[in-house]
């Protein structure tokens, strides 16, 4: 932990703190938050850090505990760490040198042949179909899981899956020059995934839009439908450009020490 | 119907009208996808394993396992005839199904039935069985040790090791979930 926070305050971040307890999680089809009272308890930083990012803070970190409703397997906890950044005036591949430059301080054993896939090519070879344009969420999903991931543990050591078909955007912009794709990476260290990664979307309408979308969504499949965070979408408006992750603490300690799951760095589980 | 995040390792559940186990199960969430179930499942009337991964909004039918008690009564051809305790209804077990345990089937025992709808799936006999030998080598007198084995014929034909002190027309106890010899009961 000395060492994240050491460089991250080397390199000029501020270190912030945000709210726990929130009106309004961010809205993705996935993940669903814990209820606490009348509020929710925070999926990610996310939201906060981008209102920090509209009123001019431009380095900014913070490690602290995200909480994910149902959420429970060898590499998954309810409660874990996560620790999140944001730069602005720069996009996911700035952010993807923090990230190689983090691991290399806190994890010197680990290899720094760093491998980048396209998602669409890792797709084409192992999968046998590209989702860029052709997207279709149940066969993507059950293809990464059966087919991808464990393709990217055999190849093992740091692999980062790059360029996701746009639906699979999330919170991030669509790419410049192919609109089929998305600026999104997410880093796995021997198959085991570790960080997300998005070039900032800052379009409040496009924003809006898939946040509709998803609430959508959300009420087909009978999730909750959480409010739409106005305060957020009117903070894109000033927001720089600019990049971010998100990397998950207890996962990276697991991997670090060898641990087969989370059952070893977690005592308290 | 179970929802997918009802699975778990050891759960029985019906896929194709065929009674399943999964015998490994494992959750999975890939980065902002939705959350996968990838099961090892095995086919309990085929024995055959193979992967299937539920997403979280699939339902999966529940298993109707039923156990009765019964009571062997005869043989009929290649068939095994029980009959019910309590309705005397009889149950027809194939000599396929019931493998070697048809070895250790005696008059009158009392065995458990395991049924998936009308289809019996599994007996379960007592733990043992006592079985009189009819046919061995004569034995070393005085020898006692049981760690020195020899065949014997039983009364039925099957033929299973015993220790060397055993003899024809003693009665010996068979462990039917290993069908091996356990120890002697009464000298013939």
């Amino acid at each position: 932990m000395r060492r994240i926070r050491a460089f991250f305050y080397e390199r000029g971040f501020s270190e912030v703190e945000t709210p726990i307890r929130v009106k309004t999680p961010c809205m993705e089809l996935h993940i669903d938050a814990e209820p606490s009272g009348d509020h929710f308890l925070r999926t990610s930083p996310e939201m906060f850090h981008k209102r920090l990012l509209a009123h001019g803070h431009e380095k900014i970190f913070e490690v602290g505990k995200c909480f994910r409703s149902g959420e429970r397997g060898p590499l998954h906890h309810p409660e874990y760490t996560m620790i999140e950044w944001y730069r602005a005036q720069t996009d996911y591949l700035g952010i993807l040198e923090d990230t190689k430059a983090l691991i290399a301080t806190v994890w010197e054993s680990c290899s720094t042949d760093w491998k980048l896939i396209a998602v669409s090519e890792a797709f084409l070879e192992h999968a046998g179909w590209d989702p860029a344009g052709n997207y279709d969420e149940d066969r993507f999903d059950i293809d990464l899981v059966e087919k991808v991931e464990p393709a990217l543990k055999a190849i093992g050591g740091p692999v980062v899956l790059i360029d996701y078909p746009v639906e699979a955007a999330a919170l991030s912009r669509r790419k410049p020059g192919n609109p089929l794709l998305a600026e999104r990476w997410e880093l796995y260290i021997d198959g085991i995934e570790l960080a997300n990664a998005y070039s900032e979307l800052t379009d409040p309408a496009e924003q809006r839009l898939r946040f509709e979308k998803c609430a959508e969504h959300r009420k087909a499949l009978g999730a909750a439908v959480y409010p739409i965070d106005e305060a957020f979408l009117q903070a894109l408006e000033t927001m720089p450009p600019s990049g971010g992750v998100a990397l998950g603490v207890d996962r990276l300690l697991m991997l670090i020490s060898g641990a087969p799951s989370l059952d070893q760095v977690l005592p308290f589980r | 119907m179970y929802s997918a995040s009802d699975l778990k390792k050891g759960l029985k559940i019906e896929i194709d009208g065929d009674p399943c186990m999964i015998t490994n199960f494992e959750f999975s969430k890939p980065g902002k996808g939705q959350a996968l179930y990838r099961c090892k499942i095995k086919n309990l009337i085929t024995g055959n394993t193979f992967d299937k991964t539920y997403r979280s909004v699939e339902k999966v039918n529940r298993c109707a396992l039923l156990s009765r008690d019964y009571t062997f009564s005869y043989i009929d051809g290649g068939n095994y005839v029980f009959s019910d305790n309590e309705t005397f209804e009889e149950a027809l077990l194939s000599e396929e199904l019931l493998g070697d345990l048809k070895h250790f089937i005696v008059d009158d025992m009392q065995v458990e039935i395991l049924f998936h709808n009308e289809r019996a799936l599994d007996i379960t006999l007592p733990n043992f069985v006592e079985m009189i030998v009819a046919e061995t080598e004569p034995g070393a007198r005085g020898d006692t040790a049981t760690n020195v084995m020899k065949p014997a014929k039983l009364e039925n034909g099957f033929e299973i090791n015993v220790p060397i002190f055993i003899n024809e027309g003693d009665t010996i106890r068979i462990d039917t979930r290993t069908g091996t010899y356990a120890d002697r009961v009464a000298k013939g």
